[in-house]
């Protein structure tokens, strides 16, 4: 590096500071606190470390208090000048999160950083070479995501890692969470040997969607059509959208059972006690009976049942309006002429993602009652290959990624504890199913499921419990937050937890250019093409 | 490079100061300026901070003399003796000194060689020795001069014309006094609005 160039990057020395609070710097005279922003690298050269952080405050400081009360006149140039960066000063915070080696030949990776760089060490805004080294360059499991603000360096996320647990999608409305998560199943299909089952509620991921700019972007199927199926609730919808789905699906009276109407509870406004009547039916009708003989209850009149059984007049009518709720749903018919959920599974077993769009139903009820059941069906199915597998000692099937949106229905503290998605984002990591959760109310999701996730992604949030909630047990989180709440609030996202190794803000890469398109299809290199043969065997 | 014209010799000289005796009456080199004069074995370099004409004789004053005159040179033809008896001399403070080509900007192991020729340093000079402006300081320190504040302007002001862009210089000088003046906000406000 040349000494112009070191000038250019220089950005002040160390004054003060600790590990925990992270530490203090003295702008050098030369900078204007202006041309520095918060979420910026910068690396610290210690005597025998080097340290790479993040700046997460800008403060004025002056040498004299007395320059406070009695401004000098900077209406004089030369005043203004002089006292700039000498009487007056800007002080960065900056926390020290990783040692990276700064000697030439070690080979060992970035570590948490344990201890500060030393008084009056050189900072500099981080390298290219810097930030490659925390982050890695983008390989056959690394996927390009976005930009360090300010910077060329492509911030990679390593999607194998990123898929071994349950992650979070997080930001309010229009901040591009929507992008971001496309972004982060292309990796998953490019970079990972993952598959996906999509709960697209509002039609956003198989075809083509709308950019807030209102121009079409191309959905997962078009990149990967080898990769990607689209199933579908709403035939009706297809045909407006003149697509073809690869199966639609139906689903069964006989399938739904009283653990999914207790989903539906909320949603379809049901007492306590008209979801204890169903499983009451349940038990007198059998699981896959029930619903079919309850309607026929409600179409014949009879009300003997319910009083044979202690059913109130009240909770009868209660589960009447529930259940006619749901025989608005199309997709409800008494007998499915396919099971959906072996379908599924039989796609994923092929190496197929799954984008269940539900078309014209974009209903929270009928959004919770399918997500649900579908993925009970799944995990116990998955389950099951699981530890057949593990006993005959033989492989695993691949890792599923399960994403659902709108995630607080599913995970929030009241039901979290009864519902898939809870136990999912606790425990089913090591039956190789994960979740990806994306929603705009993170603190609305029960807080130890949100301890659960590995990597949370953020855009912007401006409501305090939110923030909050998504930056609960993650060091340095005061500072965070002044980041968090600088996004700017399109294409800029915080990325931190398991699959990196420190916090980063970036901005989102592109997605929707011709150009963009040639590096987000299949990847060339052939290294995730799957190899499914025997996995089959699996299945039966 | 013509010959150097010496402009006074040193009469009275410490390690901080020296004052030196001009050949020309009323003919003293200007507040705030840079000399040069002979130590032993090296160069020393002063800044102006103060300078006078007077009687030679302590105990005698000077009267007026030009009340029957048409100008003030004709006092000086009408009294031809003036000159003999009045002198003009200043007082340097020594601000560094340079020794085989070395400059070292602060006080030199021996003060000024007593009626050692004191010489007017040339732009190239003033120049080389301000790439550094330590010394600056042992102005400020200085408790010879009553008004230390207006020698370090005056100073400033005449390098700063060495320079080809004396405004540079002059920020350069600002921030080294901005330093060295961080806790008195006051005054260093006060030396800048003199440059």
């Amino acid at each position: 590096m040349t000494e112009n160039e070191k000038m250019n990057t220089k950005l002040g020395t160390v004054i003060s500071g600790s590990l925990t609070q992270g530490v203090h710097v003295k702008l050098d005279p030369a900078r204007s606190v202006e041309d520095v922003t918060v979420g910026r690298y910068v690396a610290i050269q210690g005597e025998k470390k080097r340290f790479f952080g993040m700046i997460t405050d800008i403060s004025l400081e002056a040498v004299d208090p007395s320059a406070m009360v009695m401004p000098p006149d900077i209406s004089v140039p030369l005043i203004a000048k002089v006292v700039s960066g000498t009487t007056t000063y800007g002080k960065l915070s900056v926390l020290p999160m990783l040692t990276i080696s700064g000697v030439a030949g070690d080979t060992e990776g970035p570590q948490p950083a344990k201890t500060v760089p030393p008084h009056f060490a050189g900072v500099e805004l981080a390298s290219q070479s810097d930030v490659q080294m925390v982050f890695g360059k983008e390989d056959k499991q690394r996927f390009y995501v976005g930009t360090p603000l300010d910077m060329e360096t492509r911030i990679c996320l390593d999607m194998v890692e990123l898929v071994k647990r349950s992650n979070g999608v997080f930001g309010k409305s229009g901040t591009g969470k929507t992008f971001l998560t496309r972004l982060l199943l292309i990796g998953m299909l490019q970079k990972s040997r993952t598959t996906s089952l999509i709960f697209d509620m509002h039609n956003e991921y198989g075809w083509e969607g709308t950019s807030e700019k209102d121009h079409k972007v191309k959905g997962l199927k078009q990149l990967f059509p080898g990769k990607v199926a689209v199933f579908s609730l709403d035939e009706k919808y297809d045909q407006r959208r003149k697509v073809k789905s690869d199966f639609v699906v139906k689903i069964g009276y006989d399938e739904i059972e009283p653990e999914d109407m207790q989903m539906l509870r909320s949603v379809l406004n049901l007492t306590d006690l008209a979801v204890q009547a169903v499983y009451e039916l349940a038990r007198h009708f059998g699981d896959d009976k029930w619903l079919q003989a309850t309607l026929d209850l409600f179409d014949s009149g009879d009300k003997e049942f319910a009083s044979k059984h202690n059913i109130a007049e009240g909770t009868w009518k209660n589960l009447l309006r529930g259940l006619q709720m749901l025989q608005r749903f199309k997709f409800l018919v008494p007998h499915a002429p396919e099971n959906t959920v072996t379908t599924i599974l039989e796609y994923i077993s092929h190496g197929k993602s799954v984008v269940l769009q539900f078309g014209g139903y974009d209903d929270i009820a009928a959004y919770v009652l399918v997500a649900n059941l579908l993925t009970r069906r799944i995990y116990d199915r998955y389950r099951e290959m699981v530890d057949i597998a593990t006993s005959a000692d033989s492989k695993k099937p691949d890792q599923l990624v399960i994403t659902i949106e709108e995630a607080h229905r599913f995970l929030n503290p009241e039901i979290s504890s009864q519902t898939i998605f809870g136990k999912i984002a606790r425990e089913m990591r090591k039956y190789n199913v994960t979740m990806l959760v994306i929603d705009q109310r993170p603190s609305g999701i029960d807080e130890e499921v949100m301890s659960q996730l590995g990597t949370k992604i953020t855009c912007l949030l401006d409501n305090e419990k939110d923030v909050d909630t998504v930056l609960t047990g993650v060091s340095g989180k005061s500072e965070l937050k002044a980041v968090l709440s600088k996004l700017e609030s399109k294409q800029q996202a915080l990325i931190f937890g398991h699959a990196l190794p420190m916090p980063v803000v970036v901005k989102v890469r592109e997605y929707g250019s011709a150009d963009s398109y040639k590096e987000l299809g299949p990847s060339s290199s052939g290294d995730s093409t799957r190899k499914t043969d025997g996995l089959d065997d699996l299945w039966g | 490079m013509g010959v150097e014209q010496k402009i006074a010799e040193v009469i009275e000289t410490s390690n901080s100061e020296f004052l030196a005796e001009c050949y020309d009456l009323d003919n003293v080199p200007a507040l705030g300026s840079m000399v040069k004069t002979r130590g032993k074995g090296c160069q020393i370099y002063g800044i102006v901070y103060v300078s006078a004409t007077h009687s030679i004789e302590p105990g005698r004053r000077i009267a007026a003399r030009g009340k029957a005159a048409t100008s003030e040179a004709d006092v000086f033809k009408a009294n031809p003796q003036l000159a003999k008896l009045l002198c003009s001399d200043f007082k340097a403070l020594v601000v560094g000194h340079s020794q085989d080509k070395a400059i070292y900007q602060y006080l030199p192991p021996s003060p000024a060689s007593i009626y050692s020729f004191v010489y007017a340093c040339s732009p190239a000079e003033v120049k080389q020795f301000t790439q550094s402006l330590n010394f600056l300081n042992l102005i400020i320190e200085s408790r010879s001069t009553v008004a230390p504040d207006e020698v370090i302007a005056a100073f400033l002001r005449y390098a700063s014309l060495t320079y080809p862009a004396p405004e540079e210089f002059l920020v350069k000088a600002g921030k080294e006094l901005a330093w060295t003046l961080s806790n008195d906000m006051r005054r260093l406000d006060s030396i800048l609005k003199r440059l």
